[in-house]
């Protein structure tokens, strides 16, 4: 095991560019994945009957098909298209049509959205209706239900779901690399050829993502016990929380 | 569009249909080693020995917290060093060309094992106690009790984690294009480059792949009928 390389400040400058990508994407997609998966789960419900086929059948498009082909449809398929047109030749379009980041973050961003509106669809619909039906005789808009009533009871009802989906996000970037975006794992693939180490690099990566992967788990069951409405329990820090009420389907 | 492009998706037909059916043995010949594998870990896992519920809990989190991706590439490398090692300890000098199939399923099932691990500890904990104890009290030897009330109980609760996971199973398989192994995703590739026609192969590659995990849906669907029968029906459409 020849861990050397790591003193060299290159090496390290693509390691540290390396993760902060990685990171951005992760947070890029999760929050602009999150809209979408609200959007997806109240068109399904509540939309009009096209849009909600439309809905249904992205969703079932998304699931249904590897995310490394849908990199590469978006990043070499679409991408090449839109380089053809003449809107892609003016100076923002151009550098954004050119950046693998942006492909990346799209495709991710849809995924998330056809993933988790599929989860918020089910808890929407569990969301007692009597819930609702009490809000509106508060003299709340059908809006002002969505907003404060029905989609926060919703979370709360799937929270632990959203949070494994994020943690499964977290795993699925390093796909990107294939489309020379500069992750971690692209990092470790130049340095890798430079050092002709086989599995160095490949292991610090490994250990890298275990260690993200813990610290992801743990901010976010932070999040899970501070959601209002979860049970406060003076329990293990580390365990799992539930929701107070119980579940009525 | 291009009027120089000479081949189309008629000429690529043929090497990306045995792509695909490479992809399918792939998986599911992954997919039945995963199975024993999981098998084994869940079994690991609630066995009352803390060394080898050890090892078990140690598998299926190590594995399920590395993203697939890295865990393919670093067990390829592995796998063929430590062949091309154990091919010289018996005497065969130089590196040995391995198997790329044999690879692919290996890594692929050994992923899928840890996967797999959790899906049958959820299930076999599921199992109410009692039925178990009825079966040890009625004297039924430990393979009896096992297919004879494990199995049959725990199938309709492992089933749905199943059915998720040979879809993510074969969504993986696209992964192993990434080691250069000419499975259908790959194939789609060099058929992308060659035509430059990227837009079109990448689409195809969507429908085939759709094609895949939407029949394996309804061919699950139909199995957990199966495997419910005689249950009550009311909560077989929940959630």
């Amino acid at each position: 095991m020849d861990f050397s390389w790591l003193n060299d400040p290159f090496y390290r400058e693509y390691l540290v560019e390396g993760l902060i990508n990685t990171l951005w994407l992760l947070g890029v997609s999760s929050v602009a994945g999150l809209l979408l998966a609200v959007l997806m789960a109240i068109v399904r419900i509540k939309g009009p009957r096209p849009l909600a086929w439309l809905a249904h059948g992205v969703s079932t498009v998304i699931r249904g098909t590897p995310l490394l082909v849908q990199l590469f449809f978006f990043y070499y398929g679409v991408g090449r298209l839109l380089e053809g047109l003449p809107l892609a030749q003016q100076g923002l379009f151009k550098d954004l049509l050119r950046d693998p980041f942006f492909y990346a973050s799209l495709t991710f961003t849809l995924s998330v959205g056809a993933y988790t509106g599929e989860v918020l669809r089910g808890a929407l619909l569990s969301v007692p209706l009597g819930e609702r039906e009490a809000g509106r005789a508060f003299g709340l808009s059908p809006l002002q239900v969505f907003i404060h009533l029905w989609l926060p009871r919703a979370i709360q009802l799937c929270l632990p779901t959203l949070t494994g989906e994020m943690i499964l996000l977290l795993k699925s970037v390093p796909l990107v690399s294939t489309i020379a975006m500069m992750d971690l794992l692209q990092a470790a693939n130049i340095i890798r050829d430079e050092t002709f180490l086989t599995y160095e690099p490949l292991l610090l990566i490994a250990a890298l993502y275990l260690l993200l992967t813990v610290v992801l788990t743990l901010v976010l069951r932070q999040v899970e016990r501070h959601f209002p409405g979860m049970k406060p329990q003076r329990s293990s820090w580390w365990r799992r929380q539930r929701p107070s009420v119980s579940r009525i389907s | 569009m291009n009027s120089v492009s000479q081949e189309g998706l008629a000429d690529w037909a043929g090497p990306i249909l045995s792509g695909a059916l490479t992809t399918l043995e792939i998986a599911l010949l992954a997919y039945a080693i995963g199975l024993l594998l999981g098998l084994l870990g869940a079994a690991c896992r609630l066995s009352p020995w803390a060394p080898l519920r050890g090892l078990g809990t140690l598998y299926s989190t190590a594995v399920r917290a590395v993203p697939e991706l890295l865990l393919i590439i670093l067990l390829y490398y592995a796998g063929s060093q430590a062949l091309t090692a154990l091919a010289n300890s018996l005497g065969f000098s130089g590196a040995v060309t391995i198997n790329g199939f044999l690879t692919a399923v290996g890594v692929l099932a050994f992923v899928q094992g840890a996967y797999m691990t959790e899906v049958f500890r959820g299930a076999i904990l599921a199992i109410p106690r009692g039925q178990l104890e009825a079966a040890d009290a009625f004297g039924f030897s430990p393979w009896a009790r096992f297919h004879r009330i494990t199995l049959p109980a725990l199938l309709p609760n492992a089933l749905p984690g199943m059915s998720n996971l040979w879809l993510i199973l074969i969504k993986d398989t696209a992964l192993i294009s990434v080691i250069g192994y000419s499975e259908l995703f790959f194939t789609i590739q060099q058929a992308a480059s060659s035509t430059r026609s990227h837009f079109l192969f990448y689409s195809a590659a969507g429908v085939l792949y759709l094609i895949m995990t939407l029949s394996s849906t309804a061919l699950f669907r139909r199995l957990e009928q199966y495997v419910r029968r005689g249950q009550p029906t009311a909560n077989s459409e929940e959630a």
